[in-house]
């Protein structure tokens, strides 16, 4: 249709003279992998990301990188801090921290293995109850219902607590069964929406069977509920194992932080003011519980932008005087300063511009206008 | 109300006493090292009485005119110059203050009070879960600290009467009117305090044809009792002929041709301009063929160089794409219209198109 | 009205889900531990007390479910629990009707403390958002990350142990008979400021996070800017508008996350043997005291079920359009 050239360059246009002060700094490419996933973006995700990679490498190698046996009950009874144990001894001589760095692996392990099923259950009954509708939708809701209403916590208790022996994998499923519902529900809600979108609409008049539109249409469009449904399931999965340990309601055969606690409150820890047998494992599952928390705040602001704060640093947007508020709009008349020398081409014929228009090649280009 | 405004209204020639004056103003969007430049420059007067249409593609920068103007454009909205001069009660000989320039306080005094707001979609402009008689009556209190429950009870009732609701209506909810019943409250409400200035964004965009006609003439009638002035914006050219006394249309954040309301009907002078009037069929008057204008508005982020609309014009040259047409007067040189485009200016181009000279 | 109704079915449905439940996993779990409990305690229980714990827990394999399910019911609504092992031979039902107002008690209050501090915090920091109040959020989202009854160690062992402010742990001094005399009730608010204090500082978080983006996202709806628009005071444009619309999504996630809040103080009252249906669901589990733990399961499903149902009245009254007829 137009056979001009589209020009924002400034310096294509000008030709003769270069101009170095009207075109103003070029933007750094940023790395590779923020370009490919925008998601990297996020600060917060970030710092959560690396956080849980550091336990999951633990959860990895543990057994080999403890320093100590962590049964091998030694002279050194209820030490403090030191050396040769980092984060002290139990009553019974045992390092703390080679019980912590080995109980690593059962917390993430059933943190993981609950996430999985549960997340699988509530994208069946969630995707399910949102696209078929009518009775189908009615019961599916009422189930999740039920299972938010009921307190998860004591009904595990009555499952496990009957239970002979109920190991990591036992606990994972009672977990999974106990704490699909809050996704299911979210998963639904989400899954309404989609089905009146057009893309959806228009799959359906195409003909296209329901399930490939579930398949094809509607899953991909909920990728980040479903992730960041995993990760709440999983956050409750290890608060709640590492409880359920705490009270004895699981075996304490193996090692998981869970037992550290329970052993450091049999053993009194408190009372004989042994703060390292304790605070170490309380930390690391808040820890794990953060970084979880930040990865799915990372999620929300990529999936709802008016959570995301704003493009430039708080600090600032201060200096400037910017207070991003509705209602009151900011003002900045040092901004188009800025942005003008940047944005605005020179004119090629100079009268025909409006003065306050005009950028000024003489002026040097860094200098900021100061306020 | 004065009777010297209401001998005024309607009569758009003989008021050309300013009330609110936009100067220069310039909006981006991003707090960023450079934000998206959404207004650059604008000069736009309102007088006394008159209805000043605002048209334009949607995103060319009409409503962030109103609500930069208001300074209630929402984040990542920054003002980055620019002046907002109301001038206060007529005749008074107070100097005109600058809405930009006041403080949170003064500010809060001066809205609703001076200028006022219709605002797009009135699903959402009603909060759900108050009455609507409250929604009026806090208004009312915010201002008038001296009034008694009773009084802005009943001035509440008066206000929805006025706009042809009946008065009971005002212990209902939001969510119990219909859209236009909605929209009318939402009218009530801007004229709660008679606000010198009335502000309509899409006022009517979400309602039926009936309803559009319905409740513009439901405004005019009360601008022709009440006197106030209005902006009224709308992507429908055709609307905006039948109600406005003079058009301003807009241009990836400039006004490119400003004129009084039967100069753009019948005589545009830029081409974008005769363009958006040829893709709506006018209510009344002779049929004529429609035709769009061809490519999509502009990505503001990388406005081409020169004329921002030199790459959708019939009528480019080559000077186009290296000067920025700035608003002034056509080549004809008509009194009281104005319009951005280097056709008009005798040095650059031999002639001026025959669509844009009639 | 259609909107409670719909409510209160659901919450039928619960309960009787949750009976059912109850009345089911002592049927399918391997091995009867109840009888081995039975058989030790051979001629210490009545008759009568041996069938109702008969009917609690399957152990008569000569009716068929459907049997079982009826006299099951029946018994549930006279009331009967069986009789609690751990604390023999006290009825289930007697045992929770003594622990559960002091965890209505101590659990209700903190947690509606914890939510009405959370949410106003909330409102603040979502409405001054991109100030130094952003600087809460990391701190708060440590504290929601934490498990309750570690922050009741934590909390113990600074204000009990280190600096003896507050009791280690008990409802009010064992010296006392519980009354409405001063020194009970001085003992009592002295014994619940510790765990109270824990469990509002472990759940406040995420009552905080919740409210600040309700009202990140309430803030750019049109009502808002209307109301700034309308040139109303800071306060009422803050909560009449914009908090007053955020408070309803928190109301019903107050209502779906009960259970789990619960859950967590319960393990609270564990930490701080306060004598509430958590602890006595925790000497429950010491002791092997099955019918004991299937009564608190109940007891605590019903209560939750009754806080659900006063926040969904509690919803209704905050919008209008619930109640909309038809």
């Amino acid at each position: 249709m137009t056979a001009i050239p589209v020009q924002t360059d400034a310096t294509a246009l000008t030709g003769t003279n270069p101009a170095p002060t009207a075109a103003g700094p070029r933007r750094k490419p940023r790395g590779t992998a923020q370009q490919r996933f925008p998601f990297l973006r996020n600060k917060k995700a970030v710092t959560g990301l690396v956080i849980l990679g550091f336990f999951t490498l633990l959860a990895l190698i543990g057994p080999w990188i403890a320093p100590f046996d962590p049964n091998a009950i030694s002279k050194d009874i209820l030490q403090g801090p030191s050396a040769t144990h980092w984060f002290g001894t139990s009553h019974l001589g045992q390092d703390v921290l080679s019980q912590i760095i080995v109980g690593t692996r059962s917390v993430m392990l059933v943190g993981l293995v609950t996430g999985v099923i549960a997340t699988v259950l509530s994208v069946i009954v969630g995707v399910s109850a949102g696209f078929l509708g009518g009775v189908s939708d009615e019961i599916l809701s009422a189930l999740s219902n039920i299972f938010l209403v009921i307190p998860a916590l004591p009904l595990i208790i009555i499952i496990a607590g009957q239970l002979p022996d109920a190991g990591g994998m036992t606990i994972a499923l009672i977990l999974a069964a106990t704490g699909w519902a809050w996704g299911a529900r979210v998963l639904r809600a989400q899954t309404l929406s989609l089905r009146r979108r057009d893309f959806v609409e228009a799959a359906r008049a195409n003909g296209e069977s329901t399930w490939r539109i579930v398949w094809f249409e509607t899953l991909p469009n909920l990728t980040a509920i479903i992730a960041s449904s995993f990760i709440g399931t999983v956050t409750f999965a290890i608060l709640s194992q590492t409880t359920l340990a705490f009270i004895g309601v699981t075996s304490i055969k193996s090692w998981s932080w869970g037992t550290v606690l329970y052993w450091a409150q049999s053993g009194q820890a408190l009372h004989r003011g042994a703060w390292w047998w304790f605070v170490p494992a309380g930390l690391c599952i808040a820890l794990v519980g953060m970084a979880l928390t930040f990865i799915n705040f990372g999620i929300d602001e990529f999936v709802n932008p008016r959570l995301r704060s704003a493009g430039t640093s708080a600090k600032d947007m201060r200096r400037r005087g910017i207070r991003p508020r509705i209602g009151f709009t900011a003002i900045d008349r040092s901004a188009m300063a800025t942005s003008r020398r940047r944005a605005v081409a020179p004119p090629a014929h100079p009268d025909a511009w409006a003065p306050e228009t005009t950028p000024s090649p003489k002026s040097p280009p860094t200098k900021e206008p100061k306020r | 109300m004065t009777e010297t405004i209401t001998a005024l209204s309607g009569t758009p020639t003989a008021a050309r006493e300013p009330i609110l004056e936009i100067r220069d103003l310039h909006v981006g969007y991003g707090y960023g090292e450079s934000p998206v430049r959404a207004l650059r420059g604008v000069n736009l007067t309102l007088h006394r009485g008159e209805v000043l249409g605002l048209a334009g593609e949607s995103g060319c920068g009409k409503s962030t005119l109103a609500y930069a103007a208001t300074r209630l454009l929402p984040p990542p909205g920054l003002i980055m110059g620019g002046e907002v001069l109301y001038h206060g009660a007529q005749g008074s000989g107070e100097p005109p203050v600058d809405i930009l320039s006041m403080t949170d306080k003064e500010l809060r005094a001066s809205r609703w009070e001076d200028v006022a707001i219709v605002f797009q979609g009135a699903m959402n402009s009603l909060n759900p879960v108050y009455r609507i008689g409250r929604q009026l009556m806090d208004a009312i209190a915010a201002h008038r600290k001296d009034s008694t429950k009773a009084e802005r009870a009943e001035r509440a009732r008066e206000l929805l009467s006025m706009v042809g609701i009946a008065p009971d209506r005002v212990s209902a909810f939001p969510h119990e009117l219909s859209g236009g019943m909605r929209q009318r409250v939402m009218i009530a409400m801007a004229l709660a305090l008679e606000p010198k200035v009335l502000i309509m964004d899409e006022p009517t965009t979400a309602l039926d044809v009936v309803m559009q006609r319905q409740i513009l003439e439901q405004v005019i009638d009360l601008r022709d009792r009440l006197g106030f002035s209005v902006i009224f914006i709308t992507h429908d050219v055709s609307l905006l002929i039948e109600v406005a006394d003079r058009i301003a249309i807009m241009y990836a954040g400039e006004i490119i041709e400003e004129a009084s309301a039967s100069d753009v009907y019948r005589r545009p002078r830029h081409p974008y301009a005769h363009g958006l009037l040829h893709s709506f069929p006018p209510l009344h008057g002779p049929k004529r063929p429609l035709a769009g204008i061809p490519g999509s508005p502009p990505d503001l982020q990388a406005l081409p160089s020169g004329c921002p609309f030199r790459v959708r014009c019939d009528h480019v040259m080559d000077a186009c794409s290296q000067i920025q047409p700035v608003l002034g007067p056509t080549r004809l040189n008509e009194p009281g219209r104005q319009v951005a485009c280097l056709l008009h200016d005798a040095a650059l181009a031999p002639t001026l198109p025959e669509s844009l000279s009639r | 009205m259609k909107y409670f109704a719909r409510r209160i079915f659901i919450y039928v449905l619960t309960a009787w889900a949750a009976v059912t439940i109850n009345f089911f996993i002592p049927r399918l779990m391997p091995g009867d531990p109840v009888q081995s409990l039975i058989n030790r305690k051979q001629g210490q229980i009545s008759a009568d007390a041996a069938q109702s714990l008969y009917v609690l827990f399957g152990l008569d394999k000569n009716t068929n479910m459907l049997e079982q399910y009826i006299a099951y019911w029946q018994q549930l609504l006279r009331g009967d629990l069986g009789l609690s092992f751990a604390n023999f031979p006290t009825p289930v039902s007697e045992v929770l009707a003594q622990s559960l107002p002091w965890t209505i008690g101590l659990v209700g209050i903190a947690t509606i403390i914890s939510f009405v501090l959370g949410s106003l915090i909330g409102v603040l920091i979502g409405w001054r958002r991109g100030t130094w109040a952003d600087g809460i959020l990391p701190v708060a989202t440590f504290f929601s990350s934490v498990p309750y009854f570690w922050l009741g160690l934590i909390a113990i062992m600074l204000f009990s142990i280190t600096w003896k402010i507050f009791p280690t742990g008990g409802a009010y001094d064992g010296g006392l008979i519980p009354g409405w005399d001063l020194d009970f009730i001085v003992s009592v608010l002295q014994h619940g400021a510790l765990p109270a204090l824990t469990i509002v500082l472990s759940s406040v978080a995420g009552w905080i996070l919740g409210m600040r983006n309700m009202m990140v996202t309430v803030t750019s709806e049109d009502y808002v800017t209307v109301a700034q628009a309308k040139g109303l005071s800071e306060s009422n444009v803050m909560f009449g508008y914009a908090a007053r619309n955020a408070v309803l999504p928190q109301v019903s996630s107050f209502a779906l996350s009960l259970g789990f809040i619960v859950s967590g103080t319960l393990v609270t009252e564990m930490v701080f043997s306060y004598q509430g249906i958590g602890f006595t669901l925790f000497q429950a589990i010491g002791a092997k005291d099955f019918p004991l733990m299937q009564g608190a399961f109940l007891v605590i499903t019903l209560s939750v079920l009754a806080a659900n149902i006063l926040a969904d009245v509690a919803y209704v009254f905050l919008d209008p359009r619930t109640r909309q007829e038809g």
